[in-house]
């Protein structure tokens, strides 16, 4: 059970952690104004239920979820619906979505709680159902439903709960300071995660950079069946599902699989907690920590901010440094990405606002040719050639890409961090992956165009065919009417019709 | 010398043989390069290569009577493909055929439309839904963007206009960036 193994690879950058833990977590200001994609996760978007004009009370559901990956949205401050369109929202393409905006009235007024008075009683699918109409995702920067991945699948035993509270990524504490102050809150997420999930045993993983959250939550444990809390080796990547996963099990999850498919289950620490809100306090999911740090602020600090607010006032209650500031990041600077806009919303993968000067940070260091040296793939935490992947994304090569399990790729930037070249690989992964989606989108288009022109055409035969039997019939039948005298009889008729003219005629003269 | 000629002949009809009952044994029915040709094509059914649709221009490349750049929506992408396929040197589209155009889908302006029902006789993939005297629409999901449907309207109410770009069919671009020699 001691025993620890590690992945191949792996960083050490700069931590940077230690300026933005150095004060407790306080609340934001409550904003005036709160944008609320409605994509703020993997998934189907969810649909407003609110329209302009409405008035909305702190944690009432204000966008439903739509089909099953999805996830609903609440509102995070009582307040009155100003607008439902697009917005820009943080993303890397620097697009908007459809989003709801909520000026809040200052009164921060709650539903009525609907807490659960024992979540031992209800079935797991109860509990689900719950975490999902609470608008839960995962908190760790991926956004996927929690609700489904407290479902296993009838057929498959979960051995091992994983909380994840590793936060590899420099500079970012959110989940550091949320383990140092609501250790009892994570806790109790825990039991009620391991009651829906049937774990036999839950692992707390945190790196050994963070000995009072670690304190904290072995004190929170002490009296817990099979939770233990592990601090394992701080080393990037390690926060990423699958490595860490090896690290504490010795197991890889298979190359297109799931951690499930091991038996294993990871969760955040941070989405742990705000399962504890939903069933305890029968509070939705409107707000996170957030790190907001960088030498682009006088005061870095983690607050805990109401999803929607705007982060340019995150900047300013941090003591904003505008005349340094040279952007905005969301996320860490290993994976994160650069915002357009300052002024864009805090949404519920929000772990991390960096903003950094530009010798902090630099933009883009020069771009040398590949020295094939190889360091890049000492580095890959996956066991990937990022050099051979490189060179086919380049030129496009989108079926070898493939061909070297491009989609193992998790995106970290190591191979980027260590490249003596300063080559932006990542990127060109990001492309290549982005084509290959484009590809399959395009081609599913045109197989459903082909479908429909064939069936057309086939459509447009058979109709021809049948005018044409129709044709047939009616000339068969004309044909018949004659040979039975028919014609005859009409021809008699004429002539009869005729013969009366003329004999009027004659006996007109 | 009888024996070796012997021997050769009878090699000669045993393998004839068993190669004539291959192909009746084994004989591919259509022509398995035109159902290759047609899974590169875009399916767009516009017509713009002089063929009625993706699948005689298909059969016209495996015939040798068309060539593979002639098809404006599919663009270098298509080209590309289809000179791999067939071992050719890829080629610049033939300006004759048309030019490369973003990505469109056809809209009706409903008040407009009088219900004629031309536009739906003319879409080659029953993209079009209305009746006579009703007013129409179009099924953007399902509109190839082949502009078929333009010219037989009477009052002129339907346009094409690009596809909308969302978070969700965003891709990342191709780095671009200027390679150093040597860093200053």
């Amino acid at each position: 059970m001691d025993r620890l193994w590690r992945f191949h690879g792996g960083v050490h950058p700069e931590q940077n952690k230690t300026i933005s833990t150095r004060q407790p977590v306080i609340n934001a200001h409550l904003p005036r104004r709160l944008t609320l994609p409605l994509n703020q996760h993997i998934g189907e978007y969810a649909e407003a239920i609110v329209k302009p004009g409405d008035t909305v009370l702190k944690g009432q559901m204000i966008a439903r979820a739509t089909g099953y990956v999805s996830a609903p949205v609440h509102a995070p401050t009582s307040g009155t619906v100003v607008e439902v369109s697009e917005k820009p929202i943080p993303h890397p393409s620097g697009l908007s979505a459809p989003s709801i905006v909520i000026e809040s009235d200052g009164v921060d007024r709650w539903i009525e709680h609907q807490p659960v008075a024992d979540y031992t009683a209800l079935d797991p699918s109860e509990l689900r159902n719950i975490v999902r109409e609470a608008g839960i995702v995962g908190l760790g920067g991926a956004g996927f439903p929690t609700f489904i991945k407290l479902n296993p699948g009838s057929n498959k035993s979960v051995k091992t709960l994983v909380l994840n509270g590793v936060e590899c990524e420099p500079y970012i504490t959110c989940d550091d300071m949320l383990m140092r102050e609501r250790a009892d809150e994570i806790v109790s997420g825990i039991r009620i995660m391991r009651h829906a999930l049937r774990a036999e045993e839950c692992i707390v993983a945190l790196e050994n950079n963070k000995p009072e959250a670690y304190e904290a939550m072995v004190s929170a444990t002490k009296n817990e069946q099979e939770i233990f809390v592990r601090q394992v080796p701080t080393i990037y990547p390690e926060g990423s599902e699958k490595q860490l996963i090896q690290v504490l099990t010795g197991k890889e999850v298979p190359s297109n699989g799931l951690a499930i498919n091991i038996g294993v289950v990871c969760q955040n620490v941070a989405t742990a907690a705000a399962i504890h809100r939903a069933i305890h306090h029968g509070e939705p999911l409107i707000s996170r920590f957030v790190t907001v740090t960088g030498d682009g602020v006088k005061d870095p600090r983690n607050m805990d901010v109401l999803i929607g607010t705007p982060m340019c006032e995150l900047i300013e209650q941090c003591g904003g440094n505008a005349d340094q500031l040279d952007r905005l990041i969301m996320g860490g600077p290993m994976m994160g990405f650069a915002l357009h806009d300052t002024g864009l919303p805090v949404i519920k993968t929000t772990n991390c606002i960096l903003a950094v000067t530009s010798a902090e940070l630099p933009q883009a260091r020069p771009v040398m040719p590949c020295i094939r040296c190889g360091a890049c793939t000492d580095a890959c935490p996956v066991n990937l050639l990022p050099q051979q992947l490189y060179w086919f994304a380049k030129h496009k090569e989108l079926d070898k890409v493939q061909e070297f399990n491009l989609f193992d790729c998790i995106e970290c930037g190591c191979c980027s961090y260590v490249c003596p070249s300063n080559i932006p690989l990542v990127q060109y992964y990001r492309f290549a992956k982005g084509e290959i989606w484009n590809r399959e989108r395009e081609k599913e288009k045109a197989d459903l165009a082909r479908q429909r022109f064939e069936f057309r055409n086939q459509r447009l035969e058979i109709e021809k065919a049948e005018r044409e039997a129709r044709r047939g019939k009616k000339k068969a039948a004309l044909q018949t009417d004659s040979a039975s005298g028919a014609r005859d009889a009409a021809q008699a008729e004429i002539k009869a019709a005729m013969d009366r003219v003329q004999s009027k005629k004659n006996t007109g003269t | 010398m009888l024996t070796a000629v012997l021997a050769l002949s009878l090699l000669g009809i045993v393998f004839g043989l068993l190669l004539g009952y291959g192909a009746i044994r084994f004989k591919v029915e259509g022509d398995p390069l035109v159902d290759q040709i047609d899974a590169l094509l875009p399916q767009t059914q516009c017509g713009q290569c002089t063929y009625p649709g993706c699948r005689p221009y298909a059969q016209a490349i495996a015939k040798g009577e068309a060539d593979i750049n002639q098809c404006p929506p599919g663009g270098d992408t298509t080209i590309d493909a289809l000179a791999d396929l067939l071992d050719r040197d890829p080629k610049p589209l033939n300006p004759d055929n048309g030019i490369i155009k973003p990505k469109m889908v056809a809209i009706i302006d409903e008040p407009v439309c009088i219900g004629c029902t031309l536009c739906i006789q003319a879409c080659p993939v029953d993209a079009i839904l209305g009746a006579a005297k009703q007013m129409h629409t179009i099924i953007a999901e399902e509109c190839t963007g082949c502009e078929l449907c333009i010219p037989p309207c009477p009052v002129d109410c339907i346009d094409m206009i690009p596809i909308k770009k969302n978070v969700s069919s965003w891709k990342w671009p191709y780095p671009v960036y200027e390679i150093v020699e040597k860093p200053a």
